[in-house]
């Protein structure tokens, strides 16, 4: 529903707690023009500010925008009004996510997570296990069967994963991670 | 001269090329590396698009063992290298975090580029030229982190960075001017969105051909493995006949260096630049 006061609550949200200034906005599109990936996006970045002030939040958050970003931060290194919308996009993908929204993109959240929870275990990454967690999530286990083939051959998968001592420094990251999400 | 080496996860495995050939040509310029006692992941990407706490506490424990060890810190890749300027950024204050940390800023913290090209380092590797890269024409790439966003970086000349053409220059060979040194490749898009890697990198190929290059050169493991493990790929999906070897920096100083194990690093490209270096008379 559109909201007609003067901050939705939608801008606030991602102004006061995901800490992302975006009132500065006008609509210059700087942001949307040299976009590399504003083919892949259904919904232009400077829309996309325009429509979280007047609250449009599941308009939003439905959008594939978020998800095609490659957070290359050139919009952010533009922005006339210093406003980091390369941020914002974190800040999108974490509303949908942490709110489990039912998003426009789903192997992109997978892949972070699988990301991560190699870190978690490990303290380091292991291509090779994280490729496995995500693949066998995302349930399409032949995408990229060739290439990964190619690549073993060279030596570039490492079949043995190798990871920190201080793996309680990590498991202690992870577990404040957690507690300020759930607060 | 000492200096702190944070490789970072990719250079234990589909980067092992990149990290054979800096190891190479460092041992080779009598400059040492030493690794980052016990680092850990930076987070990359993931953690950033996932969690604002983690993304900042991930590479602020590697910063804070860093400054223990007091010397400048290198890094090779240019996702961990933003990941660790932003949390430089973070612990003075530049920029808000809920992290605490013990961390003051006292160490350098450089992309092994900034590195390598500062003038001293530049005369040095000059000196170990046995055989220059006379004949390569090469474009060089630098991505998107390495640059961007220049508050975090501290990077001047993030339009137009110039410090991966000095070295190239230096190596004997010549660098074609382009304008999509700092274009997207798909980065972290990787293995997710495909569909994206495939349009950005088939642009950049096209204008590598355009800009009169027969090679590509990188810093970072993540653009090579878009430009160099996609390649073939690409080329067949658009109807291209793409050829452009993709050389790690440091790969091209141990060639020029005449160095031993160059075709064991090469080797391990999907992009086989053999047939390049015989053609100008480098193999």
């Amino acid at each position: 529903m559109l909201e007609t006061n003067n901050r939705s609550s939608f801008l606030q949200e991602i102004e006061d707690k995901r800490e992302v200034e975006i009132s500065s906005c006008f609509q210059c599109k700087k942001c949307s023009n040299g976009c590399p990936v504003n083919f892949a996006m259904d919904i232009m970045p400077h829309k996309i500010i325009h429509m979280i002030r007047l609250g449009l939040k599941d308009e939003v958050l439905k959008s594939s925008t978020m998800w095609a970003c490659a957070s290359c931060e050139t919009c952010t290194t533009r922005c006339p009004n210093d406003i980091d919308i390369a941020k914002l996009m974190d800040a999108l993908r974490q509303v949908a996510t942490d709110s489990g929204f039912d998003t426009a993109q789903k192997d992109v959240p997978i892949f972070h997570s699988a990301f991560l929870s190699s870190i978690k275990k490990r303290g380091r990454i292991h291509e090779l296990g994280m490729i496995g967690e995500y693949k066998l999530k995302t349930g399409d286990l032949m995408k990229d069967s060739r290439l990964g083939w190619e690549m073993f051959k060279r030596g570039k998968l490492k079949i043995l994963p190798s990871g920190v001592r201080g793996r309680k420094e990590i498991r202690g990251i992870f577990d404040e991670a957690g507690r300020r999400k759930r607060s | 001269m000492r200096v702190s080496y944070y490789p970072g996860c990719s250079l234990e495995g589909s980067a092992r090329d990149y990290d054979e050939s800096l190891r190479a040509a460092f041992d080779v310029l009598g400059i040492e590396l030493r690794e980052v006692e016990d680092w850990n992941c930076c987070g990359a990407s993931s953690a950033h698009i996932t969690d604002d706490f983690l993304s900042a506490a991930l590479p602020m424990r590697n910063l804070e063992i860093a400054e223990k060890e007091n010397n400048d810190l290198l890094i090779p890749c240019m996702a961990c290298f933003n990941r660790l300027k932003s949390a430089e950024k973070a612990a003075i204050g530049e920029i808000k975090t809920d992290v605490k940390t013990s961390y003051r800023g006292k160490i350098k913290i450089k992309h092994i580029l900034d590195f390598l090209s500062e003038d001293s380092n530049l005369a040095l590797i000059g000196r170990f030229v046995k055989k220059p890269l006379t004949g390569l024409k090469i474009v060089s790439y630098y991505g998107c982190l390495y640059a961007r966003p220049p508050k975090i970086t501290d990077v001047t000349d993030y339009e137009d960075p110039r410090n991966m053409d000095k070295l190239i220059n230096i190596l004997g060979a010549e660098s074609r001017p382009w304008s999509f040194k700092t274009d997207c490749c798909g980065g972290n898009l990787a293995l997710t969105r495909i569909d994206i890697v495939k349009r950005l990198s088939n642009n950049l190929f096209d204008m590598a051909v355009e800009a009169g290059a027969d090679c590509i050169a990188v810093a970072c493991p993540l653009c090579h493995a878009n430009l160099d493990t996609r390649q073939k790929e690409i080329s067949d999906e658009y109807g291209k006949g793409y050829y452009l070897p993709v050389f790690y920096i440091t790969e091209l100083i141990g060639l020029s260096m005449g160095h031993s194990d160059v075709e064991k690093w090469l080797q391990r490209h999907l992009v086989d630049p053999m047939g390049l270096l015989r053609s100008v008379g480098l193999m």
